[in-house]
C-alpha cells in the first residue's frame, strides 16, 4: 500500500527549514538528498498546486522548497503514489524494465514520470525529456527511464494525484509570526502590504529556487520568510494583437507552455532554461528581480524591448527593461516594491528575432553565453533598429550598443553579422570561470550573432526542432 | 530460471522510495559528525585551535589526533592517510578534527570555526608541475617486449602522440555515509555505504585497537559506488566508530555533495607519450609510450590503477614489440582513486587515438585500422605474455558494423557533410578488450553462506555487496537456478563482515563471477544433500536427481523442495554450508613484467554517430551500436543496464564532465550546478545493445562474463566520432582535447579549419 500523505511540519522558527528534510524528519526516507542545489532530482515530490483550477501536480525539488510553504498543500513522495506490493503504473514500468539499479535516483524519476502522466501538453519528441530534465541518473543511462515515460506520459491514470486535483482548493493565506520573524504567505497583495509594513526586513520569495540556494550552500538563514506563491494578482497570461503580459509569479514551466504558441521566441529560450521542476517554482518576476548576469530570460525581454509594471502601496509604476538592471545584481526596484507582470511586445511582421543560450550540457545547465536580438529592416532589408542582449558578458545582462549601431543601415544577413559583431569587442569584455573562458565567450558573442543572421535572413524567427544538436539552427 | 527478463530484486523497493540506504536506518538517539578541514593545500600543521567550536550550542565531543591510542594511519595499500591529520597537510580537505553535535546543523556550523595553522608550501597541484619537479608516489613499472628499434626501422610511419585523460568525479546519486554504535562489551557494529566492508571493519579495528572479530560491519545497498567507495568509504567509518566510542552513542558521518566533491578523489588524469609505429598494411608493429597519472596526496589504489592502464595500453591489438612504462606523480590533489574501468580506459584512450591517426593516414574506416590490429588466433600473445584465449574482438567488431549498417552510415554522413556548411557529422569505432581479475591475485576469493530453510526458502549471505550493478539479482538467479526454485524463494542478505568475514572488495567487474562462484559451491554441498535425502527415499542413484520447477526430480518420482528440505532436517541433515572460490592459474611477475595476471578477457565493440555544431562547439550523439560479450548472460536485463550505463558514464567523463581544480590542487566544481554529467537529453533514441550470441564461457560461473566495467571503455569511441565530424570542417587533422566541452570542440574545428 502507498503511504498516506506526509504531515510536513511547518516550524515558523525555521521558516528556512527545507521540504525535504521535513519529509525525511518525518520518515519519507525515500526523498533522497542527491545534491541540495536542485540539480540531480532526487528529492523531486509531486505539489498538487490549488494556484491554477483545477488543480495541477507539479514534480518540484524538495530541496529548495520551503517546508513552511507548502506544508498546508498536498505533496506526493513516491511512497504516497503505491506500495512495493501495489505499484503504481509509472513505478511498475520503471521497476520491470530496468529503470532502477542503485535506486536512490528512481523515487525522484518516479515523481517526475507520475507529473507526466498527467500531462496533455506534448508538442514534439522533445517535450518528453524536458520531462527528465531535472532528475539525474548515474546507472542506468536514461535509456529504460525514458522508456518508461513513453509508456506512460498523457495517460491520466486514476490513482491519488488525479482525486487529489480534484479536490485540492486554491491555497488560504497563512501567518505563522515567531518571535525571531515568522513565515508568512499571503493570498492577496493588500495582506502583503501590511505584512511587508510590519516585517520590512522580511525576505521575500517567489519560488525559492534561488534562496534555496542559499540556504543549503551558503548558510543563509532567514528568520523572516514572506512568501509570494500564492497571490493571484502575479498570476495570469494575455496576449493582444500587440502585446503578451505576463504574471510574474506564473511559474516559467507554464510561461513556456503559454508562449509556444503565442511568444515562441520565449518560449525557445525557456526550453533551454533550467529543468522542468526548476520551471515548476521559478517565477518570472522571481528570475528577473534575481539580477542574475545570466538569467537567461533577461536578454529575450531585454531584446523585444519588454517594460515591467512594478506595484507598491503607492500605486504602480512602468519600468523599460533597458532601465530594469542597475548593477551587478541589483535592479530598479524600490524596498517593498514586486513586479506585478512584464508587458512584452509581439515583434512585427518582419522583425527578425531570435533567442539563444550556449552551455556545456544542453540541460539544466547555466549559459556561458546567453542572447536575444531583435532587428527591424526597412524595405531594402537594411537595419534600421537593433536590438541585441546578452547574458554572461558583463556584470547584468547587457545590450550591445556599440553593435547595434554597427548594424545599421546594413542589408541583414550573415555578412552584415560578421561585420558588425567585430564591435562585440568594444561592447563586453567577458571574464573566464568554469562555465568558459573569456575568448570562447567572446567567440560565441559573434558566432551567435552570425547564427541568428542566418536563421533569420529570410524568416522573421526559426523554431527550435526536436532534439536540437545546438542552440542554433543553420545547416 | 530462464536467463531472460529478471529485474533488480530490489526494484519495487526502489521505485517506491522503501529502500533503505545507510543514512535512512540511522538510530533516532544518533548524533551527527563532520569534519573540520586544515582549509589549506599543504605544508606543516602547526596549530588547532578548537575553541570557537568547542562552545558552540549542541556540540558534544570534538576528536583531533589527540585521540587516536593505536594506528593513526589508514589507506588500502600503504597506511599514508592520516586519520586526523597531526602533521603534513598534504591536500585542501585535510581532517584536523571531527565535530560531533546533537544536529548536522550544528556540527557543520561549529566545524567552519576550527582554524588550523599551516605553514610551509603545498605539493605540485597538477600532474605536469609534479612529473617535471620529479615528485611520485610509486617505482616505474615496466613491460617490455620484442625489438622496437628494429621495428621501427622497418616501419611505413610512425605516430608521435601526447594524449591526456581528464579526471572524472564517480558522482553516486548517495554520498559518502556511515553510521556506527558500540555495544557495552566493546563490540562495534556499523552500517556504511562502501563496497569494502572487510577493508572498513579492518582499518576500524587497528584505529580502535580491537580485535577484527568485535568489528561488524554491514552494507543494506549503495546509491552507487563506480570505485569511489573501495577505498575512500572507509575513513567513513572509521570516523564514526572513534565517535560512537568516544561519545557511547550512535554516531553518523555523512558527506553532504561538497564535501564529497570538495574532499575525495576522481578518476586518475593520465598524460600519455606515445611512439606508435604501423606497417604498409596499418598493423602495428611497436609502439612505445610513457604513462604518468595524477595520484593526488597519498597512494590509495594508485599503484594497481596504472597496472591496469599498462595493461591495456594494448586496446586489445596484437602488438609484436614495444616498451609501456607507468609511474604515479603526487600532487596537492585529493587522492585519485578507483573508478570504473581502473586505468584501462585511460590506457585505450592512448592506442585508439593513435588507431584514428593510422586511419587517417592510411586512408581506411576506422573499423578496418580495428579490424587488422585486434588479436586474433595465432596474434594472441600480450604484451605481458598472456595468451589472449579465445579471442573474440573481431566477431564483435563484425556484428557491430552489420548491426550498425556503418557503410551506409558513413555514405550518409558523407552526403551530410558536402551539403552542410555549419554542421557536421563523424562515425567513431572502438573495440574494447578487457582483462578479468583483479591484477593483485592475492585479491581473487570470495566466500558466502547458503541457508535452506524447512519451507524451502533460501537466504544466501555472500561477500560481494550490491551497488546497483544487480549483484544480489545475478547471485539469486545461479542460486535458484542451481535447486530449480523460482528466484522470489532465494533470499539475499545485506551484506555483513561477522557472517562472511575476509571479502575483497566488489570491484574489479569480479563481483558476480566471485561471489557468485563461492555461493554456487556452498549451494552445491546443500544440493548434494539434498539429492542423497531424495535419492535414498526413492531407491536411485542420487546424480540422477533434477532440481526443476521447485521440485526434484527422478525417474521413479517426484517431491517438492521444501519437502525433501523437511525430510533432510529430520535427518539431521545440515541445510546450511558455507562456499569459498579462489580463480585459478593467476600471477603477474612486476618486475619481469610478465605474467598471467587474468583469468579470461571481455570483447565488446561500438558504433557512434555525432553530430557537431561548428558556430557553437556544441553537439549530440545520433546513434549508439554496442555489441558485447558478456558470455552466457546470468540477467540480459541486468547486463544491457550495465552495458548502457557505462557507456553513458564513459561518455560523460569524455564529453560533459570536467572537474576543475584551483591553482592550490583545490576542486572547484563542487556540485551538478558546474559539473555536468549525461542527462536524459544527451542519450540518443537510437541506442542499441546486443548480447554477443553464442558466447559461453566455459570457466566462468554460470558461464557468463563480467560486465561491470567493460564496457566503459567503449566509449572512446565518442571522441573518435567528435575528430571525425571536426575533421570534416577543414584540411587540418583533428586534435581534441578532453572533455569536449563546446569551447574545446569549438578550438579544434578552428585549428582544423587553419589547417
Amino acid at each position: 500500500m502507498a503511504r498516506p500523505l506526509p504531515q510536513i511540519s511547518a516550524r515558523p522558527d525555521a521558516p528556512w527549514f527545507t521540504l525535504l528534510n521535513a519529509l525525511r524528519d518525518a520518515g519519507h526516507t525515500g526523498v533522497k538528498e542527491g545534491c541540495a542545489e536542485g540539480d540531480c532530482g532526487a528529492c523531486a515530490v509531486v505539489l498538487v498546486d490549488g494556484m491554477t483550477a483545477p488543480a495541477r501536480p507539479r514534480a518540484i525539488n524538495a530541496c529548495l522548497t520551503l517546508a513552511a510553504a507548502v506544508a498546508d498543500r498536498p505533496v506526493v513522495p513516491a511512497d504516497g503514489l503505491g506500495g512495493p506490493q501495489a505499484l503504481h503504473p509509472v513505478q511498475r514500468a520503471i521497476a520491470a524494465n530496468g529503470g532502477s539499479q542503485c535506486g536512490y535516483c528512481t523515487p525522484g524519476f518516479v515523481a517526475a514520470i507520475a507529473e507526466a502522466a498527467h500531462r496533455t501538453d506534448w508538442v514534439h519528441e522533445g517535450d518528453l525529456d524536458d520531462a527528465l530534465s531535472g532528475n539525474l541518473c548515474r546507472c542506468t543511462g536514461y535509456r529504460p527511464l525514458r522508456e518508461a515515460l513513453r509508456a506512460t506520459a498523457g495517460s491520466r491514470p486514476n490513482d491519488v494525484l488525479a482525486s487529489l486535483a480534484a479536490t485540492t482548493p486554491r491555497p488560504a493565506s497563512v501567518s505563522a509570526p515567531s518571535p525571531r520573524g515568522g513565515f508568512w504567505a499571503p493570498a492577496t497583495l493588500e495582506e502583503l502590504w501590511w505584512i511587508q509594513r510590519d516585517h520590512p526586513d522580511a525576505m521575500r520569495v517567489a519560488g525559492a529556487t534561488d534562496v534555496g540556494l542559499a540556504i543549503n550552500l551558503h548558510g543563509a538563514r532567514p528568520h523572516a520568510v514572506i512568501a509570494l506563491d500564492r497571490l493571484p494578482e502575479l498570476r495570469g497570461m494575455d496576449a493582444d494583437a500587440d502585446r503578451v503580459v505576463l504574471g510574474a509569479g506564473e511559474p516559467l514551466a507554464d510561461v513556456e507552455a503559454f508562449t509556444r504558441t503565442e511568444l515562441p521566441v520565449v518560449a525557445r529560450m525557456l526550453r533551454m532554461f533550467g529543468s522542468r521542476p526548476i520551471k515548476m517554482r521559478a517565477t518570472l518576476g522571481g528570475n528577473l528581480a534575481n539580477a542574475s548576469p545570466v538569467g537567461d530570460l533577461a536578454p529575450v525581454l531585454l531584446a523585444l524591448d519588454a517594460h515591467l509594471v512594478a506595484r507598491s502601496p503607492r500605486g504602480d509604476r512602468t519600468i523599460a527593461m533597458d532601465d530594469f538592471f542597475v548593477g551587478y545584481r541589483a535592479t530598479a526596484l524600490a524596498p517593498g516594491e514586486l513586479i506585478l507582470h512584464a508587458s512584452i511586445p509581439r515583434p512585427r511582421p518582419g522583425q527578425r528575432h531570435g533567442a539563444y543560450k550556449v552551455s556545456r550540457r544542453r540541460e539544466m545547465d547555466i549559459s556561458a553565453v546567453a542572447f536575444a536580438g531583435r532587428v527591424s529592416v526597412d524595405a531594402n532589408g537594411c537595419v534600421i533598429e537593433a536590438r541585441l542582449a546578452y547574458g554572461g558578458m558583463a556584470a547584468t545582462t547587457a545590450r550591445a550598443r556599440a553593435t547595434e549601431q554597427a548594424l545599421l543601415g546594413r542589408v541583414w544577413g550573415p555578412d552584415a553579422a560578421t561585420a558588425a559583431g567585430a564591435s562585440l569587442d568594444r561592447d563586453f569584455t567577458p571574464l573566464s570561470d568554469v562555465r568558459g573562458s573569456a575568448g570562447f565567450r567572446a567567440t560565441l558573442a559573434r558566432n551567435l550573432l552570425l547564427a541568428f543572421a542566418i536563421e533569420t535572413e529570410h524568416d522573421d524567427f526559426v523554431a527550435l526542432p526536436a532534439l536540437p544538436t545546438a542552440t542554433v539552427v543553420t545547416r | 530460471m530462464s536467463r531472460t527478463e529478471t529485474a533488480h530484486l530490489s526494484a519495487a523497493l526502489h521505485a517506491t522510495g522503501e529502500a533503505l540506504y545507510a543514512d535512512d536506518c540511522v538510530p533516532p538517539d544518533a548524533l551527527h559528525a563532520t569534519l573540520a578541514i586544515a582549509q589549506s593545500a599543504g605544508g606543516r600543521l602547526l596549530a588547532v585551535d578548537l575553541r570557537a567550536a568547542a562552545v558552540t550550542d549542541g556540540v558534544v565531543a570534538i576528536l583531533t589526533a589527540a585521540d587516536l591510542k593505536a594506528r593513526r594511519t589508514i589507506g588500502p595499500i600503504r597506511h599514508d592517510e592520516p586519520v586526523f591529520t597531526d602533521a603534513e597537510v598534504a591536500t585542501w580537505g585535510a581532517p584536523v578534527a571531527l565535530v560531533v553535535a546533537t544536529t548536522r546543523e550544528a556540527a557543520m556550523q561549529a566545524a567552519s570555526q576550527v582554524v588550523a595553522t599551516v605553514e610551509g608550501s603545498p605539493l605540485p597541484p597538477d600532474l605536469a608541475s609534479a612529473d617535471d619537479a620529479g615528485i611520485y608516489l610509486t617505482d616505474p613499472h615496466v613491460i617490455t617486449w620484442g625489438d622496437v628499434a628494429a621495428a621501427e626501422a622497418s616501419a611505413a610511419i610512425v605516430f608521435e602522440s601526447e594524449v591526456e585523460t581528464p579526471a572524472q568525479d564517480h558522482f553516486p546519486l548517495e554520498t559518502h555515509a556511515s553510521w556506527a554504535s558500540v555495544s557495552a562489551d566493546g563490540s562495534v557494529h556499523v552500517v556504511a555505504s562502501t563496497q569494502h566492508p572487510t577493508e572498513m571493519a579492518r582499518e576500524i579495528a587497528a584505529v580502535l585497537g580491537l580485535p577484527e572479530a568485535l568489528v561488524r560491519v554491514e552494507v543494506p545497498r549503495m546509491g552507487g559506488g563506480f570505485g569511489g567507495k573501495e577505498s575512500q568509504s572507509t575513513p567513513m567509518g572509521v570516523w564514526a566508530a572513534l565517535a560512537a566510542r568516544h561519545t557511547g552513542r550512535p554516531v553518523v558521518v555523512r558527506f553532504d555533495r561538497r564535501q564529497h566533491m570538495g574532499w575525495t578523489g576522481k578518476r586518475h588524469p593520465f598524460r600519455a607519450r606515445s611512439r606508435a609505429a604501423f606497417d604498409a598494411t596499418a598493423r602495428l608493429v611497436s609502439h612505445t609510450v610513457d604513462l604518468v597519472s595524477d595520484g593526488g596526496a597519498s597512494l590509495d589504489l594508485s599503484g594497481p590503477v596504472m597496472d591496469r592502464a599498462l595493461f591495456h595500453l594494448d586496446a586489445g591489438c596484437f602488438t609484436p614489440n614495444g616498451r609501456f612504462t607507468g609511474r604515479v606523480a603526487r600532487t596537492s590533489r585529493p587522492s585519485n582513486t578507483a573508478f570504473r574501468g581502473f586505468g584501462a580506459p585511460q590506457g585505450l584512450a592512448v592506442t585508439a587515438t593513435v588507431l584514428q591517426r593510422a586511419a587517417r593516414h592510411f586512408g581506411l574506416p576506422l573499423e578496418e585500422v580495428w579490424r587488422r590490429n585486434v588479436y586474433t588466433e595465432g596474434r594472441d600473445v600480450a604484451p605481458y605474455g598472456q595468451v589472449i584465449e579465445d579471442p573474440r574482438g573481431a566477431a564483435v567488431l563484425a556484428r557491430v558494423c552489420s548491426q550498425s549498417d556503418i557503410e551506409e552510415l558513413r555514405r550518409e554522413v558523407d552526403r551530410f557533410n558536402a551539403s552542410s556548411v555549419y554542421v557536421k557529422r563523424g562515425v567513431g569505432v572502438a573495440v574494447a578488450t578487457f582483462g578479468i581479475s583483479f591484477t593483485n591475485a592475492m585479491l581473487n576469493q570470495a566466500g558466502a553462506v547458503v541457508n535452506v530453510y524447512t519451507d524451502g526458502s533460501v537466504r544466501v549471505h555472500h561477500g560481494g555487496t550490491e551497488m546497483g550493478q544487480g549483484l544480489h539479482t545475478k547471485v539469486a538467479t545461479l542460486i535458484a537456478a542451481r535447486f530449480g526454485l523460482p528466484i522470489g524463494r532465494v533470499i539475499v542478505a545485506d551484506t555483513d563482515t561477522g557472517i562472511v568475514p575476509n571479502t575483497s572488495a566488489t570491484a574489479a567487474s569480479s563481483g558476480t563471477d566471485l561471489n557468485g562462484a563461492a555461493a554456487m559451491h556452498a549451494a552445491d554441498a546443500i544440493a548434494e544433500r539434498l539429492a542423497t535425502v531424495a535419492a535414498t527415499s526413492w531407491g536411485v542413484d542420487p546424480s540422477t536427481v533434477r532440481f526443476e520447477d521447485g521440485s526434484l526430480h527422478s525417474a521413479v518420482g517426484s517431491r517438492s523442495f521444501a519437502d525433501v528440505a523437511q525430510a533432510a532436517w529430520v535427518q539431521r541433515v545440515p541445510l546450511s554450508a558455507a562456499g569459498t572460490y579462489a580463480t585459478p592459474g593467476i600471477q603477474y611477475d612486476r618486475v619481469a613484467g610478465r605474467g598471467t595476471p587474468f583469468a579470461y578477457h571481455t570483447f565488446g565493440a561500438a558504433v557512434v554517430e555525432v553530430e557537431v555544431h561548428g558556430l557553437t562547439g556544441e553537439h549530440r550523439m545520433r546513434r549508439i551500436d554496442i555489441v558485447q560479450d558478456c558470455g552466457r548472460s546470468i540477467a540480459p536485463l541486468i547486463d544491457r543496464g550495465q552495458i548502457e550505463g557505462a557507456f553513458i558514464q564513459g561518455a560523460g567523463w569524455l564529453t560533459t564532465e570536467e572537474v576543475r581544480y584551483d591553482g592550490l590542487g583545490r576542486v572547484t566544481t563542487l556540485g551538478p550546478s558546474t559539473y555536468k554529467i549525461p542527462s536524459a537529453g544527451d542519450v540518443p533514441a537510437h541506442f542499441q545493445v546486443t548480447l554477443l550470441p553464442n558466447a559461453d564461457a566455459p570457466r566462468v560461473v554460470g558461464h557468463s562474463k563480467a560486465v561491470g566495467e567493460p564496457p566503459l571503455n567503449l566509449a572512446v569511441a565518442v571522441p573518435a566520432a567528435l575528430r571525425e565530424a571536426i575533421g570534416a570542417f577543414g584540411p587540418g587533422e583533428p586534435i581534441l582535447g578532453l572533455p569536449a566541452s563546446p569551447e574545446r570542440i569549438l578550438a579544434a574545428i578552428d585549428a582544423v579549419r587553419r589547417g
